[in-house]
């Protein structure tokens, strides 16, 4: 059995039919076809799959769809100004804050999340904070040199 | 995923309605044990009914010298709450650092006392301050409520609606918890309550949450770390696992109450 879910995803309002036990990562990647957000683990740890429903972040394979009925949902696809990126991912970018990328989505929507009205966190604020996104290459040093920098940048 | 039905009720008489009508139907509140429970396949409700849009189970707010938090209220609103921060900062603390982030964003402190998983946070909060669950149909006091492991008072059909702190004199919950996932290996919250004192602890039990009436005593004649150095809490009741053996976790709740105690000032 199948049900309608409506909610508004990287400002457009989308619709879809879906079983109860999609979760929104499914439906953002395999309907909606916006694959950036990314599944890392089964279980809920990695942090892939970021996303922010209704301007928090929130594990996209931790929710259903349908509890996301009629929320507002930001992708790492709806950060970007056309060409222009979002000062957290220019910062990802200036800094070298990923080499594989796979956990990078996520990374940068939790960020956002974290620094938000919060330019001058500290680096322990930052290790803290991204806790529940896992990098298994570049040691996180890099990154959390990039949030530092993507706070500053947000505030402007 | 086995299949469910998905039920969303906006009053708690919905929901009640739908988990009596329901073969077998689970309540859904942030999900966040429940989900990667279903993902691995280890239940197959045949409803989720969500709680999400009850308005009555959601909020914070003072009756008194009483916190009352809403069963669907998210941890991250406990950890932010300047309500929760200034009577209890021991309680938002805790919320704080239940999971991570994006769980705190999610998670909710009904779903975590319903579940009662023997190494959650919030049991020896509600252990520790004498916390009153209230439920759709009557008011169960904390000692009475957490049971066994995973097992609590509340019977097949009852929803928990809000859960009642006292404020206490001081108190303060220390944490030693599995780095990968955050879960307490021990945790151990101590609260000097206008009745006396209560030294609750977690992620240790073998039937969960318990209380350590030995400290509690010796706490209430001199509140200071040195009255409880030496007391220890027997293994024979404590968890063995790959994380830690009974033996370090006995210690574990020794070192975690001192700590407590002290971060009490």
């Amino acid at each position: 059995m199948t049900v309608t879910v409506s909610m508004t995803v990287n400002g457009e309002v989308v619709s879809g039919e879906v079983e109860p036990r999609t979760l929104l990562v499914q439906f953002l990647r395999d309907q909606l076809r916006l694959t950036g957000t990314h599944i890392g683990c089964d279980t809920s740890q990695c942090g892939a799959c970021v996303v922010h429903v209704d301007g928090v972040s929130v594990k996209s394979c931790t929710m259903l769809a349908v509890q996301a009925e009629n929320a507002a949902i930001t992708t790492i696809e709806g950060l970007a100004d056309g060409e222009r990126l979002h000062p957290m991912q220019e910062a990802f970018r200036e800094n070298h804050g990923l080499q594989c990328g796979y956990c990078t989505p996520g990374m940068v929507m939790s960020a956002i999340d974290l620094v938000r009205d919060r330019p001058d966190i500290t680096e322990d604020e930052i290790r803290k904070g991204i806790d529940g996104n896992l990098c298994r290459c570049t040691g996180y040093h890099n990154i959390v040199k990039s949030i530092k920098a993507g706070a500053q940048a947000m505030k402007g | 995923m086995y299949e469910f039905d998905y039920r969303r009720p906006n009053t708690l008489d919905e929901a009640l309605e739908a988990l009596r009508t329901a073969p077998d139907g689970k309540l859904l509140a942030g999900g966040q044990t429940l989900l990667p429970t279903l993902k691995q396949r280890l239940a197959n409700p045949s409803d989720l009914i969500d709680l999400a849009h009850i308005q009555d189970l959601k909020g914070i707010s003072v009756e008194g010298d009483t916190l009352v938090i809403g069963a669907m209220t998210r941890h991250a609103e406990v950890a932010t709450s300047p309500d929760v921060r200034a009577r209890i900062p021991a309680l938002a603390e805790l919320a704080g650092d239940i999971g991570d982030r994006q769980v705190r964003n999610r998670g909710t402190i009904g779903g975590s006392i319903a579940n009662n998983d023997p190494a959650a946070d919030y049991p020896a909060a509600c252990l520790g301050l004498n916390a009153t669950i209230t439920t759709d149909r009557r008011e169960i006091g904390a000692d009475d409520f957490f049971t066994d492991l995973f097992e609590t008072a509340l019977v097949e059909d009852e929803v928990v609606v809000a859960v009642r702190f006292p404020v206490p004199v001081r108190a303060a919950y220390m944490k030693f918890k599995n780095p990968a996932s955050r879960y307490a290996i021990v945790g151990v919250f101590v609260a000097q309550n206008s009745d006396g004192v209560r030294v609750a602890v977690t992620g240790a039990g073998a039937s969960g949450v318990f209380r350590v009436p030995e400290m509690e005593a010796a706490l209430a004649a001199d509140f200071a770390t040195g009255a409880i150095e030496g007391i220890a809490v027997p293994q024979d009741d404590l968890n063995s696992d790959i994380h830690a053996s009974a033996e370090y976790r006995a210690h574990l709740v020794g070192v975690m109450a001192r700590r407590a105690v002290a971060a009490c000032g």
